[in-house]
């Protein structure tokens, strides 16, 4: 008998008790949570994101370009890698933008990484991944120490339970990797002395694309 | 007898600066949750939900099994299964091994340290690194994890500064949390881009799909699971959830209850190999090591819907006290109480169970519904019928107070008696030293006499 | 309304004033008190310890002695928490099916004195003076077993003269757990240490609390440690008369 067997066999018997007849599904699952929240979801992204030490802009799709530009400038940095999809008119000015497929030894040189995402929840102040388009990656997010994460407004949406309805789908069909990002990363291993960025991006900047 | 909780508390309840440590720990982190749990107004609808979804887990677990390998399979991944410890350390060995690395990385995985991962890799001239800051203080110091969520919560800055001036051989470092933070990440970045092999747990791995969800804070889970070419994911078999879908109840609960954030940092989930993105060999390794024991039996089979969030630790008076090592075991605190005497029979963890005055406070915070003290009554039994727990003294009083309670006239006979033999022990009507087994509760409590009048003598004398 | 006490074997054999409080206090709200003599213990201590066998055979005997009763008090929280969330598990362990139901039946019958009071005679006022300095304790088993919240603060608060003051940190455990006060005596102490702290910081004269065995640890640490604070069940206030 191989282990598999073996394992499946221990598992059949301590489960004797469960009549032959019943089916996973009918054991009853109440799902009474909340599947939306009421309010302004913007607002509250804005608010959630925030109380994990991510600054937080809003700017008008036109002035994307630009306020990211200066986003990059107030934070000193030149040189910032981007997912090769980005559109034109999110490109900041003035920084040297690297696209191409980056090792990591290249990742961990340059100075942060600017990315879409694929949603963004309300509720907790989380940024969404997918490697889907405008996100590259997951080495892109995560080897800089800094993280421009651009979110339209659209993609954001008001709870945990609303962002696995989407996420679960691009799974099921593209089976691609999805990273959840709520601020930057951080322990409190000393002492629970919580410090940003142990090994994550130490900081995470967010604007979010609103119409004007 | 072998040396069970309280001798090993006895130890641990003199080191002040643990004491210390603990307590402001536990009251920080039962702070945060009772705040981001207080302001949900769903929080019981969705620990039913998690308690109902493990429940239909574990009572249909090999359908799951099944679905779930097929599944990595059909994923581009790799499924191995592991009766025992041993089992799962030779497979793992076997896999570093054919891909010619000396080195892994392993993200912060309790089922890891279950099996003694690290030992065996060790002794395969395989070098292990933990790469999650306070496994990284614990492998440095040569220490067992002592909290799930903050395993080096024992240790101080200053015992860590000189621990990272040592390791490290920075001997300016200073105890500032920031510098010592940064001082591993400067240590561990060079780790994460050079080696090809990780090795890491699971929070929850996705029947349906295939997917694998690791919870975490720093950011090394996301390296380790990302960078190297090889992945090796241990998994216990109790860690599977049916569906995508489910993950929306269990990644509201854990991060609530675990660090009290409204979200952790960070949560890695994949499925299977992605071409051009994270390593292009995948394997999962599926784990018995008792849990199999453990599912078999009714009342103690809730224990495996446990999602390792150690709520239970952070309110439990006894680990508050104690902190972790006391309890002798990779699972401390409530959890550890009931897990452990299950996973490796009363005879290794008899004194477990008895570790709980039985407050209550761990069920009420569990996320998943899990009625511990019920569990540990139930393992009570249990030692007591196995005879792993209790010397012979404690086994005739017991037997004579079983006997006394069985009846009235007995009872009435005992109390005479009783008030015979306390006779030389009170004084001005208490009592302040017991001999024997007894001698515990007269350390640090006077008693009160036994009265010369019953309530039944005075209710027949009405 | 007739009565059963049920008055554990710990107030029984330790604590007689406690029994006699409960019973003044239900005669002077007019019921009929009734004492079935076969009593003895419910089986918490030996339920507790891991000797099921024994707690089984109490559990039975519980059951045998009270069936018949329309309703059952007990001036301890943590005995009615052991009859009615133990019970059925031992009814299931020994696989007695009559046992089992009997069980059903009864527990919701047999009730704790406060709870009995508020829940189900909706009495808080019982007519009783007490001018003294309170702090109060809610137990573990009262609170987090049978969930009472703040039916015993409902029935201190209309205490006449009683001046009552809040016990810091209230809803920690006092260490005692049964055996448990003796297996891991260092342990339990510690854990006592915490709450003995919180009662002298409150400058009461009295500590009350709905169960004899916690009040019996906490007292035992209070008189160790020289304290003039005097530990009362809660059934003693409540009999206080003007
Ligand atoms: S037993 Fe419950 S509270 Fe304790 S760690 Fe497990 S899930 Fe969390």
């Amino acid at each position: 008998m191989t282990a598999r067997d073996v394992i499946l066999a221990r598992v059949a018997e301590g489960l004797r008790d469960v009549p032959t007849g019943e089916l996973a599904d009918d054991i009853d699952v109440p799902r009474d949570y909340f599947r939306t929240v009421e309010g302004d979801a913007v607002e509250r992204f804005i608010e959630r994101i925030s109380a994990y030490k991510t600054t937080v802009k809003r700017v008008a799709p036109a002035d994307l370009a630009q306020r990211s530009a200066e986003q990059l400038r107030s934070r000193g940095l030149g040189r910032i890698a981007i997912p090769p999809d980005l559109p034109d008119e999110w490109l900041p000015s003035g920084v040297k933008l690297l696209s191409s497929a980056l090792d990591v030894q290249a990742l961990d040189a340059v100075d942060g990484a600017l990315t879409g995402c694929a949603l963004a929840i309300a509720e907790t102040g989380t940024i969404v991944l997918d490697g889907g388009a405008r996100q590259g990656r997951r080495a892109l997010s995560l080897v800089p120490d800094y993280h421009l994460c651009i979110v339209d407004e659209q993609q954001i949406v008001g709870t945990v339970p609303e962002a696995i309805d989407l996420i679960a789908a691009s799974v099921r069909r593209m089976l691609r990797p999805v990273t959840f990002i709520s601020g930057p990363s951080a322990t409190s291993d000393i002492e629970l002395a919580r410090v940003e960025g142990v090994h994550g991006p130490r900081t995470l900047d967010v604007l979010v694309v609103s119409p004007a | 007898m072998k040396s069970g909780f309280p001798e090993r508390a006895h130890v641990a309840l003199r080191d002040m600066q643990l004491r210390r440590n603990l307590a402001l720990a536990t009251t920080t982190i039962r702070g945060k949750r009772a705040a981001v749990t207080g302001e949900r107004g769903d929080w019981e609808e969705l620990r039913v939900a998690g308690a109902a979804i493990k429940r239909r887990v574990l009572r249909h677990l090999e359908d799951y099994l099944l679905q779930f390998e097929s599944s990595v399979q059909r994923a581009g991944g790799s499924v191995h299964w592991a009766r025992d410890a041993q089992e799962a350390n030779e497979i793992v060995v076997q896999l570093v091994r054919r891909t010619g690395a000396s080195e892994v990385v392993k993200v912060k995985s309790l089922t890891t340290d279950e099996i003694g991962l690290n030992d065996a890799l060790t002794a395969a001239g395989i070098r292990p690194i933990e790469t999650d800051l306070a496994e990284l203080i614990c492998q440095l110091a040569d220490e067992r994890p002592s909290h799930i969520l903050v395993p080096a919560i024992h240790k101080n800055r200053v015992e860590i500064r000189d621990l990272f001036r040592r390791e490290f051989g920075l001997p300016d470092l200073t105890e500032e949390p920031t510098e010592l933070a940064g001082a591993a990440r400067a240590y561990l970045r060079e780790k994460f881009l050079s080696t090809a092999v990780a090795v890491s747990g699971a929070n929850f791995a996705v029947a349906e799909s295939g997917s694998i969800c690791v919870v975490e804070s720093e950011g090394n889970g996301r390296f380790c699971t990302t960078l190297p070419e090889t992945l090796i994911t241990i998994v216990g078999i109790e860690k599977l959830v049916p569906t995508l879908n489910d993950l929306e109840v269990f990644l509201q609960l854990l991060p609530r209850s675990s660090t009290g954030e409204r979200m952790n940092p960070y949560t890695s989930l994949w499925t299977g190999v992605a071409p051009g993105d994270g390593p292009q060999e995948f394997h999962v390794v599926l784990l018995d090591n008792g849990r199999t024991n453990v599912l078999a039996d009714e009342v103690g089979r809730q224990t495996l819907a446990c999602i390792r969030c150690s709520a239970c630790l952070n309110v439990c008076p006894v680990y508050e006290r104690t902190g972790g090592h006391a309890y002798g075991s990779v699972y401390p605190g409530p959890i550890g109480a009931i897990l452990t005497p299950q996973l490796v029979g009363t005879a290794e963890a008899g004194s477990l169970p008895f570790a709980s005055s039985l407050c209550g406070a761990c069920a009420e915070v569990c996320p998943v519904k899990i009625d511990i003290p019920q569990v540990l009554v139930h393992l009570r039994g249990r030692a007591i019928r196995e005879r792993t727990a209790a010397g012979a003294g404690e086994r005739m009083m017991m037997s004579a107070a079983g006997w006394a309670l069985a009846g009235e006239r007995r009872f009435r006979w005992a109390r005479r008696v009783g008030r015979l033999v306390q006779r030389p022990f009170v004084r001005e009507n208490k009592i302040e030293r017991l001999p024997g087994g007894l001698s515990g509760w007269t350390m640090t409590r006077d008693l009160p006499a036994m009265p010369r009048r019953s309530f039944r003598e005075w209710w027949n004398g009405r | 309304m007739r009565v059963a006490l049920f008055i554990t074997c710990m107030n029984d054999t330790l604590f007689p004033e406690t029994g006699i409080a409960t019973v003044q206090v239900l005669e002077r709200l007019g019921h009929d008190v009734v004492f079935p003599k076969a009593q003895t213990c419910c089986g918490q201590l030996h339920l507790n310890t891991g000797y099921h066998d024994s707690a089984a055979d109490l559990a039975r005997r519980f059951v045998r002695v009270f069936v018949e009763e329309e309703i059952v008090v007990a001036p301890s929280a943590s005995c009615v928490a052991t009859i009615r969330e133990f019970y059925p598990y031992l009814a299931e362990q020994l696989d007695d099916g009559a046992l089992a139901e009997e069980v059903e039946a009864l527990t919701p019958r047999v009730m704790e004195l406060t709870e009995f009071l508020v829940r189900r005679l909706g009495v808080t006022d019982v007519g009783s003076r007490f001018s003294e300095r309170v702090t109060y304790h809610p137990t573990c088993h009262s609170l987090r077993g049978l969930q009472l919240g703040d039916v015993p603060l409902s029935l201190l608060r209309a205490v006449d003269g009683l001046e009552f003051v809040e016990l810091p940190g209230a809803t920690e455990c006092c260490g005692f757990g049964g055996t448990f006060a003796i297996k891991n005596a260092e342990t339990s102490s510690a854990i006592l240490e915490s709450k003995l702290e919180n009662v002298v910081a409150t400058g009461a004269a009295v500590l009350t609390a709905v169960d004899r065995s916690c009040l019996t640890q906490i007292g035992g640490g209070l008189s160790r440690m020289g304290s003039q604070v005097r530990t009362l069940h809660i059934a003693e206030i409540l009999a206080a008369a003007p």
